[in-house]
């Protein structure tokens, strides 16, 4: 008989583990289905895997992975803070854009000006518009004892059709012979988030999300608010002891989570997506929380993971194009990833025992 | 942009972007950007057919690539340069919100051909195309205003830019000429393509009395809605989405790229291409109207079946006067007929319309 026994303290060596276990059991079960579906499976597997980063066109692939990873790990660094800390944004999607309706507005409201102070402005109000979209469900909480989950996610189809609205209404393109979405920012010098050095995909949103890791990761280990976040995740009450307001630690991590958001948001629509549209989003919010338990709430974890899930997302177009494979399939492949990495977690705290159990 | 030189040079150098037969391929590749699931039963599925078409016709002498489910924006820019990397000689986009990508993908490499679909914007190497879509839907108007019986006819449409706007007014034009009394009440989806929101948005017009649905998105999901209501008329969009006829679905607008698809490539094989801009109707085929089932009165099919001989040979256009824009103001004249220019950027309703355009 098997069964599972809760080991007295975490295993450290799974917590690290897991993630390597998961990645490779993705490999195992994808390639079956790869295989089930008459394609290859290690070409399958190769072509997601390897050809954006050492194929014949990684000169292209790697700069993309930048710029598709980059949002995903300034949210998920936002959102692994109040994670840790059981403050559960869900709403990441919705203060994203947020963050680009107002630093987008912010932009729009200058042309054709042109100054080098426009995209500073735009960058606070990114942050701004975010931040103000996350304190909705935040005071609510401290306020009214509303859940976060509920109103943060809701605030999102809100956000949607403000997006709409805008893209139709205020910020749509008067040359835009009626079709809707606003100015193209990549032809506005002032308001464009360029690439620092051309083709190497390091735009301002890569340089953000870095200071955000290190800043994350300074916060955590040495901080006294970092100390705050994590006892009070682990051990509320303890952390009520320790003199921790759980109010203004709700305003906090959701805080900080929308202002993240937000300014992926701003940084996307001045840069690679360069305008506002209906369509803007892309679900970089929803993707974000899997980035963070992908990385274990972790700062340099939640890097990985980032480029992880580029990397799935970019070689699995890739796979599309050359293999044929269906975006469905691909699809599946990126959610093996999370269950197996959710379903192997359990290791982390229970150990396998063969025999009979003892007290029966 | 920089990114543009290196790129186009890189590309260059490596002999990829150097025509149809530089890097030595002996096919001409072509490629395909899908905005939705080439399952979808409507827009994307009509597309891969055309694809497919393309594959049959021209054998050997092609091979065709696609992705699904692109996003407008980054990723979609992404695919595009991923294809003209690998080689592709001719890439189709197929959705409107791949416009900007389009031209800017299409700068980056000079000898790659883009076609972009339902777009305004042209370059040496951009081509639009796009479909009279309107023409269907004054046939389907005309079904609609003799079907219905509760006078209230149900729209879904998907985003407010002029091609369909220009489908709700030809579609209500023709339902208000044969039933003065008709009512059109029209739900804003803001999608392509959304099975759940489609369905919500079919359920709600029904509960508003609407006996007769028509849709500008792309899944079957409001036929699946009207069915289970039981007495709702609807029309296939896109595809003929024969699988829920005779009834519901009592006809469909079909679009029929294959032509199109075939032509554009044999001319990039024959060195002939050059950038256009085609806006083809019934007339030419790309355009369909499905099966009129049985479900219609034989004197209704038989005035639509007319109505389609007459779009098809250009004795009749769908916008002629005397017409008035919703706020009164004259708009055509009698038996005056609308210019190309005002359809393409049409942002108005026709008179008896209500509500308002979402702006």
């Amino acid at each position: 008989m098997i069964w599972l026994e809760k080991r007295p303290q975490p295993s450290r060596f799974f917590a690290y583990v897991t993630p390597l276990l998961a990645v490779f059991a993705t490999f195992l079960f994808g390639g079956l289905l790869f295989a089930a579906l008459g394609k290859d499976p290690v070409q399958s597997i190769v072509t997601i895997f390897w050809e954006p980063l050492f194929g014949e066109f990684a000169f292209y692939y790697r700069p993309q992975l930048l710029i598709k990873g980059a949002p995903l790990v300034l949210i998920a660094i936002g959102l692994s803070l109040g994670f840790k800390a059981g403050v559960w944004n869900i709403g990441a999607e919705g203060q994203y854009i947020m963050g680009a309706l107002f630093g987008a507005g912010m932009g729009l409201a200058f042309y054709p000006a042109e100054s080098v102070l426009i995209f500073p402005a735009m960058v606070l109000a990114g942050a701004f518009g975010g931040w103000i979209w996350a304190m909705i469900p935040a005071l609510l909480k401290v306020r009214f004892g509303t859940n976060e989950i509920l109103v943060s996610l809701m605030l999102v189809y809100v956000a949607e059709q403000l997006l709409a609205s805008m893209s139709l209404g205020l910020l749509k393109n008067p040359e835009g012979f009626g079709f809707p979405g606003s100015r193209n920012l990549q032809q506005y010098d002032s308001a464009h988030n360029a690439e620092i050095i051309a083709g190497s995909g390091m735009h301002w949103g890569v340089v953000a999300a870095l200071i955000a890791v290190i800043f994350a990761y300074v916060l955590l280990t040495r901080h006294r608010l970092g100390f705050a976040v994590r006892v009070t995740g682990e051990a509320p009450r303890a952390a009520r002891f320790a003199g921790v307001n759980p109010g203004r630690l709700v305003l906090f991590c959701l805080g900080t989570s929308g202002m993240l958001a937000g300014l992926a948001g701003l940084f996307e629509v001045a840069g690679p997506a360069g305008q506002v549209s209906i369509d803007f989003n892309v679900g970089y919010g929803f993707t974000a929380i899997i980035v963070a338990f992908l990385g274990r709430l972790h700062p340099v974890g939640i890097v990985l993971a980032g480029l992880l899930m580029a990397l799935t997302y970019i070689g699995g177009d890739i796979a599309q194009s050359q293999l044929g494979l269906p975006a469905a399939a691909i699809q599946v492949f990126q959610g093996m990833l999370l269950f197996f990495l959710l379903a192997l977690d359990l290791f982390t705290n229970y150990r396998l025992r063969f025999g009979r159990a003892e007290t029966v | 942009m920089k990114l543009t030189t290196l790129l186009a040079s890189a590309a260059v150098a490596l002999g990829l972007a150097g025509g149809a037969y530089a890097d030595g391929h002996e096919k001409t590749k072509v490629g395909f950007v899908f905005v939705g699931p080439i399952g979808d039963g409507g827009w994307t599925y009509e597309h891969n057919k055309g694809r497919l078409a393309v594959e049959e016709a021209l054998g050997d002498a092609v091979e065709t690539v696609y992705v699904e489910n692109v996003a407008e924006g980054p990723d979609s820019e992404r695919v595009m340069t991923q294809m003209a990397l690998d080689g592709a000689d001719l890439i189709f986009t197929t959705s409107f919100g791949y416009m900007d990508p389009t031209i800017n993908i299409a700068a980056k490499f000079p000898d790659v051909k883009f076609e972009h679909a339902t777009g305004y914007k042209r370059a040496d190497n951009v081509s639009t195309y796009s479909a009279r879509f309107y023409e269907g839907r004054a046939i389907q108007g005309h079904i609609a205003g003799k079907m219905t019986k509760s006078n209230i006819i149900g729209y879904i449409a998907s985003y407010p830019i002029p091609e369909v706007i220009r489908g709700i007014n030809a579609a209500y034009i023709h339902a208000a000429k044969v039933n003065p009394d008709v009512e059109f009440k029209i739900i804003w989806a803001y999608t392509w393509f959304d099975p759940a929101k489609e369905a919500d948005a079919a359920r709600a017009l029904i509960e508003q009395g609407a006996d007769v649905v028509l849709q500008h998105t792309d899944s079957t999901a409001p036929q699946a809605a009207a069915q289970e209501a039981g007495n709702v008329v609807t029309f296939g969009q896109a595809s003929d989405m024969g699988q829920y006829a005779p009834f519901p679905r009592v006809s469909s607008i079909i679009d029929d790229w294959a032509p199109y698809y075939i032509a554009r490539t044999k001319a990039v094989i024959d060195g002939t291409w050059e950038s256009t801009d085609t806006w083809d109707g019934i007339g030419p085929g790309m355009v369909g109207i499905g099966e009129i089932s049985d479900a219609v009165p034989a004197d209704v099919k038989e005035e639509a079946l007319a109505m389609k001989a007459a779009i098809a040979d250009g004795s009749y256009h769908p916008f002629t006067g005397p017409l008035k824009k919703q706020d009164g103001s004259d708009w055509l004249a009698d038996g005056e007929v609308a210019d190309d220019g005002t359809l393409a950027g049409m942002n108005f309703y026709v008179e008896g319309l209500t509500g308002e355009i979402p702006q």
